[in-house]
């Protein structure tokens, strides 16, 4: 067994009510939590089980929704514990996946102007989101901030909430993770496609509307469309899946608006690669795990 | 075929069994929150109990149809008007082109439902008719009726079912009552409440505030104590947060242990607030029901006892179709 797997204990299994299944991998965040919640969820959809209705890996925990008139539910869980024994006994973690860059122009003004609307109670009533953000973690500047906000890219650990809002967790060091606390108080508005962040999580959220992420910037293009317009939403109106790699790059005004043009005549498309992520190797080696993967994405 | 809406109520909108399957993207299961009253609806006009419905809150539309008609309202009690004369609920009626149906004030519970003879038909979205607003997804161009909307109603085929009843029986109605139990399965984050925070969150008198809608409901009562901890990494600072993680329709949330939240139907998936029981499958209609006020008392159970439960709902259910 490997390291990684052996610092995570056996998960707690409990029920939400008579149609859900809720499997805690681990009280704390960690990238080997959410791989093993996402390779559970990988096994059993495989499994086709009659009667496993949803699937949903999160963060650092899997919940399944079932009709327990067809898959009682102790079944369901012996089921679902083989699985996780499988799992345990996997020689090799990695998972076949893409990294996919997303414009973000950060510091912009709709989530500027979104933010002083609701200055009041805020933590730092009198500045930005990215200067709290700064602040929080010791940085010198909100400049500082953006810079280790896209540098390293983020692991997609879940999707939901909302449709198809992907939650992100740092491809490093915990002691490097950017932590900041979540609003006071949620707001009632959030501009869509608002890059946020709440303890290590960062998002984008996909519609507008109530949430309590600090706000540092808005994402270019559509991460959302029901409509299937534009090429990367052909199969399925939500682009994000987990598992899937981000890296966040700065764009300017002139280049933002180039890009909502683009997606306007509907020629938008995300700049992508596939990519194996190696959890050993992002554990060991985060600095040389993420070089490989990002020159999988410039090498295009 | 078609309605055509004069005024839209304060929150109409299309709703049918639900869109399961896409939870895992944050897609709420949706459907008619009050699934009873909905599929009753359905039977008394002769649909099948997948054929999508108008789910009416508070205050209902009105509106007028283009062509002969066969409708049926269900739900919390209200007074209906077929061109301004009152009618009677729970029973079918006959509705002739350019008769306009409107409706008073209720008297109890809070959502009732209008069945039409062909269904409500708006586009399949994702294998269901049911109305996602906040993702601007199925219904009636993914949102709520307004004024001047035009709502498709299906064409009957002349060899289609018969509605299998005239009216419901006032035996089989559900009840719209002041005072409610709704049943709930303990679990989940339950061991981070203190044993007195359990013992009040079965044993206090919770009454539903206003704040009650699709999402969730929200429930005024005693502050809920939970253990203190120090938080583990990534999961906020407050006793009752957790790691972000998946939220089971139903279950119940604390944060910061006031004020508990129930999560219905079109329930956000996730979030970082700690679930400590979940209503059970056979109480979520119960739930819906509630009208602001309504005074609740959440008894734990056994998922023996849930099952059990759950299939005498079944039965209720099937009953309406037999």
């Amino acid at each position: 067994m490997s390291q990684a797997s052996q610092q995570l204990e056996a998960a707690r299994y409990t029920w939400g009510g008579d149609e859900f299944l809720f499997v805690e991998i681990a009280e704390s965040m960690s990238l080997a939590a959410n791989f093993k919640a996402n390779a559970m969820a990988t096994r059993l959809s495989a499994r086709a089980v009659d009667g496993v209705v949803d699937i949903c890996p999160a963060n650092a925990s899997l919940l399944l929704r079932f009709d327990p008139d067809i898959v009682p539910p102790d079944r369901l869980e012996s089921l679902v514990r083989e699985v996780e024994e499988e799992v345990a006994q996997l020689s090799e973690q990695t998972l076949q996946t893409r990294i996919i860059e997303i414009p973000v122009w950060y510091d912009d003004p709709y989530t500027r102007e979104t933010g002083a609307r609701f200055r009041k109670g805020h933590q730092r009533p009198d500045g930005t989101d990215l200067d709290f953000a700064a602040e929080e973690n010791g940085l010198s500047s909100s400049q500082e901030f953006i810079r280790k906000h896209h540098e390293s890219p983020w692991l997609v650990s879940m999707v939901g909430f909302v449709a198809g809002l992907p939650f992100m967790f740092q491809i490093v060091p915990q002691e490097e993770q950017l932590e900041v606390p979540k609003y006071l108080s949620p707001r009632t508005d959030t501009p869509p496609l608002t890059v946020g962040h709440g303890g290590c999580f960062a998002c984008i959220y996909s519609v507008r509307g109530a949430g309590g992420y600090q706000m540092f910037g808005i994402a270019a293009a559509p991460i959302f469309d029901p409509a299937q317009k534009l090429a990367d939403f052909s199969d399925f109106m939500i682009f994000f899946r987990p598992g899937d790699i981000v890296k966040f790059r700065p764009v300017d005004e002139g280049e933002y608006k180039a890009i909502q043009a683009e997606v306007d005549a509907g020629t938008f498309t995300y700049r992508q690669a596939p990519v194996t992520f190696d959890l050993q190797k992002a554990l060991a080696d985060p600095t040389a795990h993420n070089r490989d993967i990002l020159e999988k994405l410039h090498g295009l | 075929m078609a309605f055509d809406i004069l005024e839209p109520g304060l929150a109409t909108s299309v709703q049918d069994l639900g869109r399961l399957g896409y939870y895992n993207v944050g897609i709420p299961q949706g459907g008619a929150m009050d699934q009873l009253s909905a599929s009753m609806a359905n039977a008394l006009v002769g649909n099948a109990e997948t054929d999508a419905v108008l789910e009416c809150a508070y205050l209902g539309p009105k509106f007028t149809t283009d062509t002969d008609a066969v409708i049926a309202v269900t739900g919390a009690p209200v007074q209906v008007r077929i061109n301004g004369t009152a009618t009677e609920q729970w029973t079918r009626l006959a509705l002739y082109a350019g008769d306009e149906v409107s409706f008073g004030m209720l008297s109890g519970g809070t959502r009732y439902y209008i069945a039409v003879q062909g269904g409500i038909d708006v586009p399949l979205v994702l294998g269901s008719r049911s109305t996602y607003a906040l993702g601007a997804l199925g219904g009636l161009q993914g949102r709520a009726l307004k004024a001047g909307d035009t709502v498709p109603v299906g064409t009957v085929e002349p060899s289609g079912p018969r509605p299998v009843r005239e009216s419901i029986p006032e035996d089989l109605r559900p009840a719209y009552a002041k005072e409610v139990t709704v049943r709930i399965l303990p679990g989940l984050y339950d061991h981070r409440l203190t044993a007195e925070g359990m013992e009040t969150l079965v044993s206090a008198s919770w009454k539903l505030t206003p704040v009650a809608d699709r999402t969730g409901l929200r429930y005024s009562g005693p502050d809920i104590a939970w253990k203190p901890r120090t938080q583990p990494f990534g999961a906020g600072s407050d006793p009752s947060n957790i790691v972000d993680a998946g939220y089971a329709v139903g279950s119940i949330q604390i944060p910061g242990g006031k004020e508990p939240i129930v999560l219905h139907r079109d329930a956000v998936s996730g979030g970082g607030y700690a679930m400590v029981a979940t209503v059970i499958s056979a109480d979520m209609d119960v739930v819906a029901r509630s009208a602001p006020g309504t005074v609740t008392h959440f008894e734990p159970v056994t998922m023996e006892q849930a099952l059990v439960a759950r299939a005498d709902a079944a039965r209720t259910r099937r009953a309406v179709w037999e």
